[in-house]
């Protein structure tokens, strides 16, 4: 019995080693960026691992402003918000059609609604770009805003049917009774119990859309409309000799998405597991 | 893609609310619903299902994107299958299914062996937070992140191999290792998704399986065989599936860490597509590229989701 327990313990430490090692390498390279964000160009060199002799916050600023940080996080922000409010609502009206209705050509419709989330942005984005042009909107928020909505709509109808599929059907025949019409019940039955829904739905929509690069790559020209990761990767044409640099804008655009992480991490893994029908 | 999720749900709503068919029914509006979709499908319909079937009518085209687009039939994908350039680009989509989806599958589904090897172990919740946070980064911080690494100047993997005397490399500045340099990262990015998929698909197994097994003398081997893989079908579908349409579509990786080069020898599909249309101005033959990328998602989708429904 005693020498059982000792094994379990043992190979317990076991899994704790092997797991806790994978664990590092996936932040290895994080930290590692952390850490040379803070560092001068020369440290690098003698000191590529250590702590930084002395932590230079002033890399962020520098960064910052060197790379208009400031015009990109305020673009990301102009795009980020109307498509994660315009999706989450979207989301929860076509959701309801197809999870709490039954009607003609549903499984259809739906199953077109369903195309959307395996085909990604690069599948469309040459005529995307003629069809944004056409709107006369290449060059604007909008080019960003209304594709990624499109995407987001699509996901976002698949997240929410599920919820609205799986609400008790008794609380609507209970609301109905009390005799409020459909859009009374979403209201104010269905909505409150669909907070939790909702919420890793916004969530997850503001991570992919923070992140998006391509659609803002090819779909917007003008630096004043330029997002946060193409950005980056403009930055990192021009200061790529200059690692810290680097490792501090690199270190500011990840960061609302890291802490939003750090204090929603269940959330994140949950939708994303749940979800993770979207690349 | 939805469909292993889809499809479960659906039976089991199906199974239990066998009485009142669908909420929706007790309102006798049979409009309401078609006026709920009218406005998410308009904005979709616009912008990702016509955009979609444009791909495929300018396939057929021949286009700069200023003249008028001239009918070419076939001819672009004949171009395509000639093209030294797009027939590497698809290998190399081929090569990173490998790091994609084959290496960080194989290695999630390894560690997880170790789980079954006994009972619940406690505080597994932090590896689980720590792993997955590769999968919320930006793909372009990520490739910042990475090329910085694999650089011959004061990058990381050069230190640490300058650690045990092997001279610096330029990883993704050579033709031999810049694709697996590169699939690496990707394989980096994945496996933390599998693992916890995985994971979380063992606690669901019943334990007493294995300990029935044991008792009957089944080794290691068989249990993985016939308990925990069969167990796992569903989590295994599903970062195959996941995995597998990130490979296919990668683009900003490739055009952060080494926009195709060195001499195309990192190109991929979607970077193809980009260089095509907007670079060389071949709206056609981009168009047919994006073409032959979706319909390789939507089949090879197809394809590992049968794994879902067999037997």
């Amino acid at each position: 019995m005693r020498a059982s327990a000792g094994r379990r313990t043992a190979r317990s430490y076991g899994t704790h080693v092997v797991l806790g090692l994978m664990m590092l390498v996936a932040l290895f390279p994080l930290v590692l960026m952390w850490l040379t964000a803070f560092k001068s160009t020369g440290e690098l060199a003698t000191n590529p691992f250590g702590l930084p002799e002395q932590w230079r916050f002033g890399n962020l600023a520098e960064a910052w402003d060197q790379g208009s940080f400031g015009v990109y996080v305020r673009s990301s922000i102009i795009v980020v918000v109307p498509v994660v409010a315009a999706a989450c609502v979207l989301s929860t009206l076509a959701g309801y059609a197809f999870g709490a209705f039954r009607f003609r050509g549903r499984e259809v419709l739906y199953l077109i609604m369903l195309v959307g989330i395996m085909i990604p942005a690069e599948g469309i984005i040459v005529p995307l770009y003629y069809v944004i042009d056409g709107f006369g909107l290449l060059n604007t928020y909008w080019a960003l805003i209304l594709p990624q909505l499109a995407l987001s709509t699509s996901f976002g109808s698949f997240w929410m049917r599920q919820f609205f599929a799986e609400a008790p059907g008794d609380l609507t025949d209970a609301a109905a009774v009390d005799g409020a019409g459909p859009l009374r019940t979403l209201w104010s039955v269905l909505l409150p119990l669909a907070r939790p829904a909702l919420g890793t739905l916004a969530l997850l929509l503001f991570m992919w859309t923070w992140n998006e690069f391509l659609l803002a790559l090819v779909l917007v020209q003008n630096e004043a409309v330029r997002t946060v990761p193409v950005g980056l990767s403009f930055f990192q044409g021009q200061y790529s000799a200059q690692v810290p640099l680097l490792a501090a804008a690199a270190t500011i655009v990840s960061l609302p998405v890291l802490v939003l992480y750090a204090l929603l991490h269940r959330r994140f893994i949950a939708g994303l597991a749940a979800g993770s029908v979207k690349a | 893609m939805s469909e292993p999720v889809v499809g479960q749900r659906e039976r089991r709503v199906a199974g239990r609310a066998a009485q009142p068919p669908s909420p929706g029914s007790v309102w006798r509006r049979p409009w309401l619903p078609y006026a709920l979709l009218a406005l998410p499908f308009a904005i979709y319909g616009t912008f990702v299902l016509y955009p979609l079937a444009l791909t495929v009518r300018l396939s057929f085209y021949e286009w700069d994107g200023l003249t008028a687009p001239s009918f070419t039939g076939l001819a672009n994908y004949v171009d395509l299958a000639r093209d030294d350039t797009f027939v590497a680009a698809l290998t190399h989509n081929g090569v990173f299914l490998i790091f994609y989806t084959v290496l960080p599958v194989a290695l999630a589904l390894g560690l997880t062996v170790l789980l079954t090897q006994e009972g619940a172990v406690r505080g597994l919740g932090v590896y689980r937070i720590g792993l997955f946070v590769p999968q919320v980064m930006p793909m372009v911080v990520v490739g910042v992140i990475w090329r910085w690494m694999y650089s011959p100047v004061d990058g990381a993997i050069n230190e640490l191999l300058g650690l045990v005397g092997i001279a610096a490399t330029p990883f993704l500045g050579n033709a031999g290792t810049a694709l697996p340099a590169v699939g690496l990262v990707a394989s980096w990015v994945q496996y933390g998704f599998a693992l916890v998929l995985f994971m979380a698909g063992v606690q669901s197994i019943d334990r007493s399986l294995y300990d029935a097994a044991s008792v009957d003398g089944a080794g290691m081997w068989a249990k993985f065989r016939y308990i925990t893989l069969p167990g796992l079908r569903g989590p295994i579908v599903v970062a195959t599936t996941v995995s597998m349409i990130a490979a296919l579509r990668v683009f900003d990786l490739v055009f952060v860490m080494t926009r195709g080069g060195p001499a195309q020898r990192t190109t991929v599909v979607a970077f193809e597509i980009y260089q095509r249309a907007f670079v060389l101005r071949e709206v056609g033959g981009a168009a047919a590229s994006a073409t032959v990328l979706v319909v390789a998602i939507l089949v090879l989708s197809r394809l590992v989701l049968r794994f879902q429904e067999a037997p």
